[in-house]
């Protein structure tokens, strides 16, 4: 949906701005953080629900699905991660299901919930032109929820590092591979940080760009009128496809890495 | 998009939502499915160990049955030799009282017939006496002619 006085730039950009609250580094997206939380408070909730009248009888439907998923992401962490652990599978748990809530937001046509905040947001009596009020529903087309979740993760490897192998064992992992001698230290040092850091990195780069490409393409289609509709339907049957697999890959690297992380090589 | 405090608060909130999951979540339902595992489980062993015991059961009937059959089999057989034996005794018992009391009646018969006999010749004897008396009465001395009568009635 494009207003008159908008033009395509104008509204690609206004739609990937965030509503944010101050200034500088101090600033908040509170969009962001809105609907993130919103919707975690949801997954909890809902299976919380489940959890707490959960029995070894007959099941209900909604139980059924809940243990599916559960069930799903225990079998992912007991393939990849050998050991006893009591984090990791509520933790692949969480960012599974959290992730493809936050992504399956994308879903929701692009100019409902956006329209609807411009005009609350006008009538309310916070703005003067309801095109002042920025509204960005998914939460993971924000840097700063990727960067968060993966940072976290990047703090359990660290945590995870130390705690199995100890401090020093993790400094030697740091300097004394690939190449085992002292005289390569420097060299090793600096190519295990990188690949240290290139996890927390990739996983949050990697879910950020695929859920932000598909958002744009998603505020493209909307942008070529009235046959948007069909275009709009393939793209998000397409999307569904990315929205599962990159909450997925998610929660599967973590485990991977939170594996690598506490085992010896 | 760019980084700003943002980064904080959703890092807070993952914490928080980890550690509920982790508190509240994550061990129920497991513990659920956990147990309703060993449950079926238990449930398809329970059901095997029933089978086979059926299976058993039926068997130790099947034995049972014949071992009855065949006692049963023996029971009669014996019963009828039994029988038959009886028939046996009782028809040969019947046979011997019969000759009995066949032979029995006879010789009453054949007494009887000894004593009329003997009866009549006496009488006869009397007859032949009393007749020869009264022809011979006058002229013959009882007395002298005592043996020739006695003679007669001896070949009587």
């Amino acid at each position: 949906m494009v207003s008159g006085e908008q033009t395509p730039t104008q509204y690609i950009q206004h739609h990937l701005q965030n509503w944010t609250v101050g200034e500088g580094f101090w600033a908040v997206n509170v969009d962001t953080i809105f609907w993130s939380v919103l919707l975690g408070v949801l997954f909890l909730w809902s299976f919380r629900r489940v959890a707490k009248k959960s029995s070894a009888g007959v099941p209900g439907k909604w139980q059924c699905f809940v243990e599916m998923v559960v069930e799903f992401v225990d079998n992912s962490v007991k393939e990849s991660f050998h050991g006893k652990d009591k984090l990791i599978a509520p933790l692949a748990l969480t960012i599974f299901v959290w992730i493809f809530l936050m992504n399956l937001m994308d879903l929701v046509p692009v100019d409902w919930l956006p329209t609807a905040a411009m005009y609350t947001g006008y009538w309310l009596g916070f703005v003067n032109d309801p095109h002042d009020v920025y509204f960005k529903v998914v939460p993971t087309t924000d840097l700063n929820t990727t960067f968060a979740l993966s940072l976290s993760v990047f703090a359990l490897i660290i945590i995870y590092s130390i705690k199995y192998k100890g401090i020093k064992g993790f400094a030697k992992e740091m300097t004394f591979t690939p190449f085992n001698h002292w005289a390569l230290v420097p060299v090793n040092f600096v190519l295990e940080s990188i690949t240290l850091l290139a996890k927390p990195a990739s996983l949050a780069l990697r879910l950020f760009g695929n859920l932000y490409a598909g958002e744009l393409i998603f505020i493209l289609i909307a942008m070529i009128g009235f046959f948007q509709l069909p275009a709009h339907f393939a793209w998000a049957v397409f999307h569904i496809l990315v929205i599962v697999l990159q909450a997925f890959i998610f929660m599967m690297l973590t485990i991977v890495y939170l594996s690598m992380a506490s085992s010896e090589h | 998009m760019d980084i700003n405090a943002t980064i904080i608060g959703q890092s807070i909130a993952f914490a928080v939502f980890v550690w509920f999951c982790m508190k509240f979540v994550w061990p129920p339902i497991i513990n659920a499915i956990e147990e309703r595992q060993k449950k079926i489980a238990d449930g398809l062993n329970a059901g095997e160990r029933a089978q086979k015991d059926l299976e058993k059961a039926q068997e130790d009937i099947a034995e049972q049955l014949k071992e009855a059959k065949q006692q049963a089999a023996e029971i009669i057989e014996q019963a009828k030799k039994r029988g038959a034996k009886i028939v046996e005794d009782e028809t040969q018992r019947g046979h011997e009282e019969r000759e009995k009391i066949v032979a029995s009646g006879h010789e009453e018969v054949e007494a009887e017939r000894h004593r009329a006999r003997e009866e009549l010749r006496k009488q006869v004897a009397v007859l032949a006496v009393t007749g020869a008396q009264k022809i011979i009465e006058r002229e013959i001395d009882e007395n002298a002619h005592r043996d020739i009568v006695e003679k007669l009635v001896a070949e009587l």
